[in-house]
């Protein structure tokens, strides 16, 4: 076991080691290479290109539910690890609730660009709904504001403190979707939701079909990459990890940590209603039963899962998430699992479809146990950690 | 604002928000215990109590009761209520050591980070929740009536039903055996040793690793004791049931200032309140909301809750 880890260390090391020996051009080349691969994975032609056999099982391929959905689904979530990355991994602030931003970013496009919404059947604010990519840069604003306007009192609090009121923050969102009689109307929620715009041939790109939309996220999610990455080069960016590793040394060298902490709140809620803006062009339709608390602990899992303060790690996360358990899905039927077994004449769903968050969780904690750091740690960070590890223990 | 309501029906939201708070305060000793101790908001606490609330269904339809028996004597019901908390507490505690030993020890030997035990503890609230929804085919289960519910002892408009004062009665038993137990035997020390500082009192001959077990022991057991009181008031359960109440319940514990036991319990009490009188004052639909309100306000203006956390200083 020892062995096998030390071995697996040294390759990875090795692996490293050598990719940062390639000159500049084929770094660029080998990551272009994978990013054309990134698009081209809900493509069925790809794989037959690949000369795999199609029909029966395809490894990646989700077989129970279409795979452009799936990588869609990845993708926002994706966008939400990003976002809250800023504020967990680099700011170090905990935030459970941070699926609330994501449900503010939906609803303000769903309430603007719906003619369903009330704005225009019942209170007749506006005369017509905006189009999508009007609506698109309010609900980054709105969602922006949110985070400042939940920030502001609570960031004075620490730890544990803010993770209970960022919960009940995304809780009392959720709460006041549900009311049927207002706005947001409830469970029946809003429909006919506008579609990003473009056309290609006299029809509309942005239709039914996932594939364009994951298309869209994907290049959201590379532009952003490439954001997060300059911002946390800055001087914001070093006054984030400087408020992560002691925020009251911080604070004595002068960073204003309180500002700088509201600042990573904006951010990483902004990138949050993106996410759930794009979600909301896609969906159609939302209602208050989208949004569960269940979700922000799942973007909370995924950001820590890949390894809190690393970009990438952030994605490998989000990824995983939702990936895994639809992956999951698909696994029953290539093994050819029974769907049902009688257990004293009661019948018992064991499908993987029933039990994939059961796996999920049993993954979640072997995984941690193992790399307690996420699979993807920032370089700096493992070494802090490593650090501690060897720290005296008394009593264990 | 409908104050007329809040008015009139202030003695029985009293009551109910009593009861409810009661089962509340229960559940944040879980959590306080543990973040007392550990640092660590143990998020699988709330399956744990989930679990208990199925213990008690099974004892009962193990005597032949189900949602559709008729209600037993008074002398029965009390023979099966003890039954029901002792098989409860007895299986929520197993399942908050199993948890413990499984999730949250391996992570302590190897130093990890504080964020890698609130992923196991995920992980393992998942396992717990989803296992059980597995095995119920996630079905919502009945619960047989135990204790009448219509009121007695009236004075004035201020009356309770048996259900209510037992489900007050059983708390305050348990509220007070805790507090005996953490205030006044060696192992209540031992915890309050650990809770202060860890590793000097490891030093000084406590056995860290069998405290921290015990905390969780004790949590489980105050879960089952809350099992089996929030079964009988809600009439019904499913694997789910544990998400809300619980984190009802942790917001409960931050309430009255986590890591502190009498904090916690009077957290629980006064969110049971606060929740009652303001679904007459807004709406039911709001219920939830007030709630978490008050807590952002209260944390506000005083950061550490009502009586500041303090599981090891002087008292608990």
């Amino acid at each position: 076991m020892t062995d096998l880890r030390t071995r697996w260390r040294d390759f990875r090391h090795g692996m490293s080691q050598r990719w940062d020996r390639q000159p500049k051009a084929t770094k660029i080349g080998l990551i272009l290479v994978f990013v054309v691969f990134l698009y081209a994975l809900p493509e069925k032609g790809f794989y037959e290109y690949l000369g795999l056999p199609l029909g029966e099982y395809i490894p990646l391929y989700t077989t129970r539910n279409d795979m452009a959905t799936v990588l869609f689904q990845c993708g926002y979530y994706i966008l939400l690890a990003l976002g809250l990355n800023i504020v967990v991994g680099y700011a170090g602030l905990l935030d459970l609730g941070f699926f609330g931003f994501f449900a503010v970013g939906a609803y303000t496009v769903a309430t603007l660009t719906s003619p369903t919404s009330k704005i225009f059947t019942e209170y007749n604010w506006l005369d017509s709904p905006w189009p999508w990519l009007v609506a698109l840069p309010l609900a980054i604003a709105l969602s922006l504001l949110a985070g400042v306007i939940l920030g502001w009192p609570v960031l004075r609090l620490r730890g544990d403190y803010l993770a209970i009121v960022t919960l009940g923050f995304a809780e009392m969102i959720r709460i006041v979707a549900q009311q049927n009689d207002w706005i947001f109307n409830g469970d029946r929620g809003i429909s006919q939701i506008a579609h990003p715009p473009g056309s290609s041939g006299g029809k509309p790109i942005f239709a039914f079909d996932a594939k364009p939309y994951y298309w869209l996220v994907l290049t959201v999610i590379i532009a952003m990459v490439f954001l997060i990455r300059n911002l946390v080069r800055s001087r914001v960016g070093r006054a984030w990890v400087a408020i992560r590793e002691d925020e009251d040394a911080a604070e004595l060298m002068g960073v204003p940590t309180y500002k700088f902490k509201l600042w990573a709140f904006a951010m990483g809620a902004g990138i949050g209603g993106f996410s759930g803006a794009l979600w909301a062009g896609q969906a159609n339709f939302v209602n208050s039963s989208t949004f569960r608390l269940e979700q922000s602990i799942l973007v909370l899992a995924a950001v820590l899962l890949g390894g809190a303060g690393n970009i990438f790690g952030a994605i490998l996360g989000g990824f995983l998430v939702i990936y895994v358990p639809e992956w999951l899905r698909s696994v029953g039927d290539v093994f050819g699992l029974p769907e049902q077994v009688r257990i004293a004449g009661e019948p018992y769903d064991v499908s993987a479809t029933n039990l994939r968050y059961l796996f999920f969780g049993i993954i979640l904690i072997v995984i941690m146990i193992f790399r307690p750091q996420g699979l993807w740690p920032n370089r700096r960070r493992a070494a802090e950690l490593k650090d501690r590890e060897k720290e005296a223990m008394v009593g264990v | 604002m409908q104050f007329n309501e809040l008015i009139h029906g202030f003695p029985v939201l009293t009551v109910t928000g009593l009861t409810q708070g009661a089962i509340y305060a229960l559940i944040a000793l879980g959590y306080t215990l543990v973040y007392g101790v550990l640092r660590l908001i143990n998020f699988a606490h709330s399956d744990v109590f989930m679990i208990g609330t199925f213990g008690a269904i099974w004892t009962w339809s193990a005597f032949g009761f189900d949602a559709s028996s008729g209600r037993p004597s008074l002398g029965e019901a009390a023979g099966l209520i003890i039954l029901a908390i002792v098989v409860a507490a007895l299986l929520c505690g197993f399942f908050a050591m199993l948890v413990e030993v499984t999730a949250y020890r391996p992570l302590r030997a190897r130093n990890a980070p504080p964020l890698a035990f609130l992923i196991t503890a995920i992980g393992a609230s998942f396992v717990l929740s989803e296992g059980m929804g597995a095995f119920t085919n996630r079905r919502q289960f009945g619960v047989p009536a135990m204790l009448p519910t219509d009121p007695i002892a009236k004075i004035g408009s201020w009356s309770i039903t048996p259900l209510q004062l037992t489900t007050l009665a059983v708390a305050i038993i348990a509220m007070l055996g805790l507090d005996w137990f953490v205030q006044r035997t060696r192992f209540g020390r031992g915890i309050r040793a650990v809770a202060q500082d860890a590793n000097t009192s490891a030093l000084m001959g406590v056995n860290k690793n069998r405290v921290i077990l015990l905390v969780f022991l004790i949590g489980g057991l105050m879960a089952g004791v809350a099992a089996v009181l929030s079964d009988m008031k809600a009439a019904s359960t499913r694997f789910n049931v544990g998400f809300l109440i619980g984190l009802k319940a942790f917001a409960a514990a931050v309430l009255g200032g986590i890591g502190n036991l009498r904090g916690a319990a009077l957290g629980g009490i006064l969110l049971g309140l606060v929740e009652n009188y303001g679904s007459a004052l807004f709406g039911t639909n709001f219920r939830d909301f007030i709630g978490f309100l008050v807590l952002i306000l209260l944390l506000m203006f005083r950061p550490t809750g009502l009586l500041g956390e303090s599981l090891g200083r002087a008292r608990a």
